[in-house]
């Protein structure tokens, strides 16, 4: 780089980045926006169309309630809400779960087996027995999610305590630390690196199965309530908005749980010497 | 005091240790040396309680070794893997503070004070990766005397630094032993440096382990790397060693 270019470096350098990044998504949404405007398919609203509609949909709201509508809080909200507890639940379990069985021989060889069934089960599959173990709604809707989302907590988790240094375990003995101790000092920050991996498949899975849940029975807001009832109504930009905004969601929330893990775990990348 | 008797170890059908008995004085400083495959690291293990010899004992202070004894510290030759990469220095040679109840004020202060005392005072806020190998090595050697054992065992710790740093570390280990009066056990595969810290150098033969001979080292305490290597008793009592280590590492081969 020469030292005539060198004030402009850091700006430039940033955009083209930022185009970098943006330019594929910007020319993809063009063309299908000249694509959808050429058809004129119902079916397949352009993209203005779509936007459009999110706006007027969830984003027109008064600035008192930060623009969003009656129609955003009522199923956006719920939906997120659901969500978040879902994983909760999961993260919560799975790390207790996966600790136990990744220390314990013993468990891990009676349990193994079991959780290797039970995660194969597709988590549709076993709608008719939660409809009658839960409470339909909300309740049921948490419990699908939660099948389907504790498994990779779990199994990272348990590999993750597994598979600590076995020098920084006989270091925890010397020292004779807790088991208590042990455990929170040594084994679970050993695991972590391997319990965000498992968070992340989690997330993306707690979001599937958000909308999946809203399509059962006993359901009357939420996101997957809002797409079912557009699809009954035909009314496709709506369908269209909502599979937008999922996307949209999916993309925010796994940005938000990268930045959280390269914060906890800003001595993982740094010690590695991966780009923090 | 420490006292190994008749300790005999094997992993299955192989021998590691062979009916090996020692002891040490209280605030003797006492070097293990031997060729690779002699069982120092087996016969540290041992006597720090992280395994049980197949059979004999080790008794420390009157008491029988079954687990890890209080008042024991270990340095591992492997500082990168020993001090935990989450914790801060401070943290790190706080850690073995907590069992015993301390505040959080008393264990900072505590951990300050060990690392200043291996030259490292301002190095508590770091990460043990930010630091360069003989530095992080100081830091396990700070952990330990933190703990304040009466007995400390240090599993070739110098092993894998540079030269320069290596004497260093050396004369660490000295000043901490004349200053701290505690006893340390320090196993070694360089002949030059088990005679130069050690009060007694113990010579390990292997096939298996076994102790070959004791010898003790007649110089006096206040040690100079320079001035001491250049002793004609240390040119002395390194050839000796050396041919015991060598004719250790060249002796029968079991099958």
């Amino acid at each position: 780089m020469t030292a005539l270019s060198a004030p402009r470096a850091m700006p430039s350098r940033l955009l083209r980045a930022l185009l970098d990044r943006w330019l594929v998504l910007v020319v993809l949404v063009a063309a299908w926006e000249a694509a959808a405007r050429s058809a004129g398919d119902v079916y397949f609203p352009p993209p203005s169309t779509i936007a459009e509609r999110m706006r007027r949909l969830w984003f027109s709201g008064p600035a008192s309630h930060l623009f969003l509508t009656g129609e955003a809080t009522g199923n956006i909200l719920p939906s997120l809400g659901r969500m978040a507890v879902a994983l909760a639940i999961s993260a919560a379990a799975g790390v207790a779960l996966g600790m136990a069985l990744g220390r314990s021989p013993r468990a891990h060889a009676y349990l193994n087996p079991v959780f290797e069934f039970a995660r194969s089960i597709p988590p549709p599959t076993l709608v008719p027995l939660l409809m009658a173990l839960f409470t339909l709604g909300t309740p049921m809707q948490i419990a699908s999610i939660v099948l389907s989302a504790l498994w990779p907590v779990l199994i990272n988790t348990a590999d993750g305590a597994r598979t600590v240094d076995e020098q920084q375990i006989q270091t925890a003995r010397v020292f004779r630390l807790t088991a208590a101790q042990r455990l929170r000092l040594v084994i679970f920050p050993a695991a972590l690196p391997k319990i965000f991996a498992g968070l992340r498949l989690s997330l993306s899975l707690s979001l599937i199965l958000m909308v999946f849940a809203e399509l059962l029975p006993g359901t009357d807001n939420g996101i997957g309530f809002e797409l079912t009832d557009a699809q009954s109504r035909s009314d496709l930009p709506t369908v269209w908005a909502v599979i937008v905004l999922l996307g949209i969601l999916g993309y925010l929330l796994n940005a938000a749980l990268t930045a959280l893990e390269r914060r906890v775990l800003a001595w993982h990348f740094a010690a590695r010497r991966l780009p923090g | 005091m420490l006292r190994i008797d008749g300790l005999s170890h094997r992993y299955g059908e192989h021998a590691v240790l062979d009916d090996m008995t020692l002891e040490v004085a209280e605030g003797e400083l006492v070097s293990i040396v031997g060729p690779s495959g002699c069982g120092k690291s087996t016969l540290l293990r041992c006597i720090a309680g992280l395994i049980s010899p197949t059979s004999g004992r080790v008794t420390l202070d009157g008491t029988p070794v079954d687990g890890v004894p209080d008042g024991l510290a270990v340095v591992f030759q492997d500082y990168s893997r020993s001090l935990l990469p989450w914790l801060t220095v401070r943290d790190n040679v706080a850690l073995p503070l907590r069992r015993r109840g301390k505040s959080k004020a008393e264990r900072r202060a505590a951990a300050d004070e060990a690392l200043a005392s291996v030259g490292l005072p301002d190095a508590g806020r770091k990460y043990p990766w930010q630091l360069s190998g003989g530095m992080q090595q100081r830091v396990s050697i700070a952990r330990a005397l933190a703990y304040r054992p009466s007995l400390l065992l240090m599993d070739e710790p110098f092993g894998s630094v540079d030269a320069q740093t290596r004497e260093d570390l050396e004369d660490l280990v000295l000043r901490v032993h004349r200053t701290g009066g505690m006893t340390i056990l320090l196993v070694t595969h360089d002949i030059d440096e088990s005679v130069y810290v050690g009060d007694r150098v113990v010579v390990l033969g292997r096939n298996p382990g076994h102790i070959r001979a004791e010898i003790d080292v007649t110089l006096p305490p206040e040690r100079d790397q320079i001035a001491t290597r250049a002793d004609a008793e240390f040119v002395r009592l390194r050839a000796e060693v050396g041919r015991l280590v060598r004719g250790a590492a060249s002796g029968p081969v079991a099958a």
